[in-house]
């Protein structure tokens, strides 16, 4: 006990000295995480928005597909990333195998059916009560599109976020495909795994604070936006 | 002038049988009938948001689209005031100085107050009447309502029904759907009676209340709900 409070104690030590290599592994996570986020919401909002409005033969065995890839293994999604950017892969020649980028695309993978199937829900519930009133008014097509996607802009903030929380808190996709290489690759999650191995506990501990700080403050961040504009918007 | 409608063996898969009939300007028409009778399908097929499976439905006048509204049972509000929903629908119309117009259409129904209030966090009264600025904003020739206060308590109702005489009052054409003989009495000044997707019978309110010609409407009124 004694030895996981003294554990505790030199993470907070650590993270309150702003220590250099913390600070670079916390900084490294978080641009590929939001990198990933940003790629994934640019391709995933307007694929959810299109499935949702769309009608197409085989439309429902997307959704199922889209839903269940939303529980797409981490590892699995690393392994398939590395086995296309390995040197003798399909995408070999880039050389972005153990590379940030590496994992920008692994993650962009692994969140792209959550922001997509999330924004898909919304897109399509939205759609179901606005459709009438906004033909009645005139309104069709992509500026129809646009006034149903700017109303529910809120609900997909959320979906963004949720794959936010999902990128920054896994750890198989990166390690494969990025490395865990010192200071070239080596992220939050990636480091806890390694240092509890060695038992550098207090460097682990304090990644996992952070980490936790990190997803609760989206998480918090996502409820409250929400809340605020149910209060405001209705 | 996009009146008169005409609907000509008018059918939609097995919910309205082929119908035939045509609206003219002038007085407002009660849509009647039970739940389930067609009556919104029938409105839907009118203004264009169903298209029919049989017949054909043919307006007079150019660009009909921009010369109709319609007001749902349930009011669709996007996230934004209760102005800007208004103006919204101004600018889709290309109706110029939008702010202007809809603040005058809020002024209309007694909503001035609210203008800047968000459209979702008002009453269910104040929703609909904001959706019947909206309507009333783009000038319709003709108006369509679906039920626009089967949701709403006796106060809401009364105003709701107030304006719209005043909006049948200054011209434009009222088209409503109902399932409340009181409503019908108090609004509609023809009854197209709909039964089974069927239009049973069309007549003036008072003859079609005093003396109904068929049997089905005669059962309605008297409350007798023999498709039950």
């Amino acid at each position: 006990m004694d030895s996981i409070l003294e554990a505790i104690r030199a993470a907070v030590r650590l993270i309150a000295s702003g220590d250099a290599t913390l600070g670079e592994i916390v900084l490294l996570s978080l641009s590929v995480s939001l990198s990933a986020v940003a790629f994934a919401a640019l391709l995933g909002l307007p694929l959810g928005a299109a499935i949702a409005v769309g009608r197409f033969p085989g439309r429902r065995a997307v959704i199922v597909l889209l839903n269940a890839l939303m529980g797409l293994p981490p590892v699995v999604v690393g392994l398939v990333v590395y086995l296309l950017l390995s040197r003798a892969g399909p995408l070999g020649e880039l050389g972005l195998l153990f590379t940030p980028g590496a994992m920008v695309i692994a993650q962009t993978i692994l969140i792209l059916p959550i922001i997509a199937a999330l924004s898909r829900q919304s897109v399509e519930d939205a759609w179901r009560e606005y459709e009438e009133q906004l033909r009645s008014l005139g309104a069709e097509g992509v500026g129809a599109a646009l006034t149903v996607l700017w109303d529910i802009r809120f609900s997909l903030l959320t979906a963004v976020l949720a794959g936010l929380g999902r990128a920054s808190a896994e750890v198989g996709a990166v390690m494969i495909v990025g490395g865990n290489i010192d200071g070239v690759t080596r992220v939050m999650t990636t480091t806890i795994a390694l240092e509890t191995s060695k038992g550098d506990l207090p460097l682990a501990l304090g990644l996992g604070l952070v980490l936790i700080a990190i997803v609760l403050a989206l998480n918090a961040a996502a409820y409250l936006v929400k809340e605020a504009a149910q209060r405001r918007y209705g | 002038m996009i009146l008169p409608l005409r609907l000509d063996g008018v059918a939609y898969r097995g919910i309205i049988e082929p119908l035939t009939l045509e609206l003219g300007a002038g007085p407002s028409t009660v849509i009647l009938g039970a739940n389930g009778a067609g009556k919104s399908v029938l409105m839907r097929l009118m203004h264009g948001l169903l298209a029919p499976t049989g017949g054909r439905v043919s307006w007079s006048g150019e660009n009909p689209r921009r010369h109709q509204a319609m007001v749902f049972q349930r009011p669709v509000m996007l996230r934004r005031s209760a102005l800007a929903n208004v103006a919204y629908a101004l600018k889709l119309a290309g109706v110029a100085e939008a702010h202007r117009v809809a603040t005058a259409a809020l002024e209309e129904v007694g909503l001035a107050h609210l203008a800047h209030r968000s459209a979702r966090v008002l009453s269910g009264g104040e929703q609909q009447r904001l959706a019947l600025a909206r309507a009333w904003a783009l000038h319709p020739e003709v108006l369509f309502l679906d039920e626009p206060t089967a949701s709403l308590d006796p106060t809401a109702t009364r105003e709701i029904e107030a304006l719209i005489r005043a909006f049948d009052a200054a011209g434009t054409k009222v088209v409503m759907a109902t399932h409340n003989l009181g409503q019908a009495r108090r609004v509609g000044d023809e009854v197209l009676f709909i039964h089974q997707g069927r239009l049973v019978e069309r007549a003036p309110v008072d003859q079609f209340f005093a003396r109904p010609a068929s049997a089905e409407a005669a059962a309605f009124i008297k409350g007798e709900l023999p498709w039950v």
